[in-house]
């Protein structure tokens, strides 16, 4: 409550940030349609009764990608000041595959 | 609100604490509550050295020594040595980076309210049928197999501590990440917030496979599932592998803030900057990944095959490498320096070569082959114990000296201290070091008598006086602790003289607020940095004396909790087929989310400090350096 400082932007911020605006939501409407477009190929993957030897690695590779898309356009991580949460984001991933690849490994199979 | 400086009543004061979302206050009921647990957990171990003392003994009936066990275990680990790491987390991290409190002060209540309503809930066993009695790591085959409900009030009360303590992690690591004063980055931060931020995200990560673990075997036991029920087409290996996934990393989780809390002795102590400040630290957060790769090095006897076992040695092994940096880094930080043996030096030294032991015999059981020969005997109980005595609760007897000051504002006798250190010392070095003797000549563990005659009558009775003498320790701190708090002998901002960190800056103990002004951080070892150039105020701030913004306390997090612990009857009574057992649970899981609303609905801004109570506050000297 101290120290509230009221800043106005100049004309030329404004510009900047309306520009930034309209290419981010570029950005964000690029990356929906090929999120659609790579759900679209799954579900016709499947409908198409390929071999699922074949369908399985497709739709989990598409999956992984849907996912860093996710993490990186939608919930802003390809964004500044994002490295802690990335870190964690990654040790996570690897603490949780070294996990499940030893239960697949030395457990269940 | 200027009227929280007044005297209050009895009564008041309990209300304060029980609604308080201050950290220093949910410190000391950390510290009090994990204190008591301590005193539990460290009865049951005299009871259970008094039963191995002598061959044959019958002291303790064969049942009754499964759950002493057990108990003495699950209490140490889960409800006395975390929490009292906790309470010095709590205490000293946000000071240690110029905050001032943590960044979610009910969530830090609502932690604190979860872990001693769990740790009730596992101690009232005792007097409601048995107490768990399956080991604390309760293999799922021999835990199934237990008829009492103990297993049950294990699980239940692991699954509410349990949540507490994850709550606390997620609050740290939030803490450390977004509320450092203006000035402290990552690589300015002192040991003591690294390794309780590295700790954390092992919380954060370890946590997860417990509780998961925990709630197969609730549904195993009282819900007719089969997790682990081979005959039913379950796996009882899977109990194993989630219990050590996440009981590897509780062991780093114990140990880095010891490391931490050793870090800033010596330095404090020796005069001297940490020696190799970065090398620390990136051995920290490498000894927290490693930690996560190494669990199975626990089971290397159950049949992973040979593939899997050296893979798990190697990894094991890797970790003796930071560790080893650590080693030689505080080795060269009193190396040269002016020391003092202070009680917390004397608790720093004797540290090393305590945990090095330990250490080492880890390396050993690390070998696989080897470990087949020491699995299940003694061996394994005497490294346990040195590197959990040898190092988190010498740590935490040192924290305890070492911050008592910034906490109490009052010094524990230096002498008496130094009884405390050498009793539990020798103590710890009598009951363990002879087990490993113990363990070689073929005493397995969990056994509760043996027959004479063996070569083990003398070396147990050794290692049952070594205990006396640790028992006699903690006696002798319980006494300290009672004489300072009658002498009241207050002291002033850096009773050691020699602090290095922001903490010391400030009064002990500090104000509620605990910086009337948020300081700007210069360098690592930010109080050292402006004692040398003779800033009397001992800080350099970073904004003006203003309004400060605080949050209001609150009781709902004791109530969170307390419902949680009443719809846990229901289910432990569940399959038992008592009437009642269900509505309780349903009806205690009702309220507690009935809570949780009345928490997210209501709208509560907090309070501020008004400018004109801090600068009365500073007139009275009650903060740094203004007198």
């Amino acid at each position: 409550m101290a120290h509230i400082e009221v800043h106005t932007r100049t004309q030329a911020e404004y510009e900047y940030a309306r520009k930034k605006r309209a290419s981010e939501m570029r950005m964000q409407l690029t990356s929906f349609a090929i999120m659609i477009f790579l759900t679209l190929i799954s579900f016709t993957a499947v409908m198409a009764d390929f071999s699922p030897h074949v369908v399985a690695p497709a739709i989990l590779i598409l999956a992984a990608v849907q996912v860093a898309l996710q993490f990186y356009q939608f919930m802003h991580m390809k964004e500044k000041g994002h490295g802690v949460v990335q870190f964690f984001l990654y040790a996570g991933i690897l603490i949780a595959f070294i996990t499940i690849l030893t239960f697949v490994t030395i457990v269940w199979w | 609100m200027s009227s929280y400086a007044q005297k209050k009543g009895f009564g008041a004061t309990i209300w304060d604490y029980m609604t308080t979302v201050d950290h220093k206050k949910i410190a000391i009921l950390y510290l009090i509550s994990g204190g008591i647990f301590f005193l539990i957990g460290g009865v049951e171990a005299l009871l259970i050295r008094i039963q191995l003392a002598t061959a044959g003994s019958d002291f303790l009936s064969a049942g009754t020594y499964n759950e002493v066990l057990t108990m003495h275990g699950t209490t140490m680990i889960f409800l006395a040595a975390m929490p009292i790491l906790l309470a010095f987390m709590n205490a000293i991290m946000p000071l240690q980076i110029g905050a001032r409190d943590v960044a979610f002060p009910f969530l830090n209540s609502l932690g604190f309210w979860l872990f001693s309503f769990g740790g009730l809930f596992l101690n009232l066993s005792w007097f409601m049928g048995g107490a768990p009695d399956a080991g604390w790591t309760n293999y799922a085959s021999l835990a199934l197999a237990s008829e009492t409900h103990g297993i049950d009030f294990y699980s239940l009360g692991l699954t509410i501590s349990g949540f507490g303590t994850l709550i606390s992690g997620i609050n740290f690591l939030v803490t450390i990440i977004n509320m450092r004063a203006p000035g402290m980055t990552y690589m300015r931060m002192p040991l003591f917030t690294w390794t309780t931020f590295v700790a954390s995200a092992l919380i954060l990560l370890a946590f997860p496979p417990l509780t998961v673990g925990v709630f197969f075997m609730v549904f195993d036991r009282m819900f007719g599932a089969n997790f682990f029920e081979v005959t039913m087409g379950g796996n009882t290996i899977i109990w194993e592998h989630l219990f050590w996934i996440f009981g590897h990393p509780e062991v780093y989780i114990l140990i880095l803030p010891a490391f931490g809390i050793f870090s800033e002795i010596f330095s404090i102590f020796s005069r001297k900057r940490l020696f190799g400040y970065s090398a620390l630290v990136f051995a920290t957060i490498l000894i927290g990944f490693l930690g996560f790769m190494v669990w199975a090095h626990h089971m290397f006897t159950v049949g992973l095959g040979p593939t899997a076992n050296a893979i798990f040695a190697l990894a094991t092994m890797a970790i003796a490498v930071p560790t080893g940096v650590k080693i030689f880094n505080w080795l060269l930080t009193i190396w040269g320096g002016s020391i003092s043996f202070t009680t917390p030096m004397m608790y720093a030294v004797g540290f090393i070569p305590s945990f090095v032991a330990g250490g080492v015999t880890g390396i050993m059981q690390a070998i696989a082959p080897l470990d087949y020969q020491l699995h299940d005997s003694y061996f394994i109980v005497a490294h346990f114990h040195y590197v959990i005595v040898g190092g988190v609760v010498l740590g935490i007897l040192a924290a305890t000296h070492l911050y008592w000051p910034k906490m109490f504002g009052t010094m524990l006798s230096e002498k008496l201290g130094k009884w405390t250190f050498w009793t539990f010392f020798i103590g710890f070095h009598l009951t363990f070091f002879i087990q490993h003797f113990l363990g070689l000549l073929g005493m397995p563990r969990r056994v509760y008598t043996f027959v004479g005659g063996q070569g083990w009558d003398l070396f147990n009775l050794i290692s049952s006086i070594g205990a006396a003498f640790m028992a006699i320790g903690v006696i002798i701190l319980l006494v300290n602790v009672v004489l300072t708090t009658i002498k009241n002998e207050r002291v002033g901002n850096d009773p050691w003289g020699d602090g290095r960190t922001l903490e010391w800056s400030i009064p002990s103990p500090p104000p509620f607020y605990n910086f009337a002004q948020t300081p700007l951080v210069r360098g690592l070892d930010t109080y050292w940095i402006e004692k040398m150039e003779g800033n009397k105020e001992g800080m350099t701030y970073s904004e003006p004396i203003g309004d400060i913004h605080m949050p209001n306390g609150s009781i709902i997090p004791f109530f969170i909790s307390f419902f949680m612990f009443v719809a846990a009857f229901g289910a432990l009574y569940f399959p038992d087929g008592k009437p009642w057992a269900l509505p309780v649970l349903i009806i205690g899981l009702a309220l507690m989310f009935g809570c949780m609303v009345i928490r997210s609905l209501k709208d509560d801004h907090g309070f501020y400090v008004k400018k004109e109570d801090i600068l009365k506050d500073l007139e009275g000297g009650k903060t740094d350096g203004r007198k």
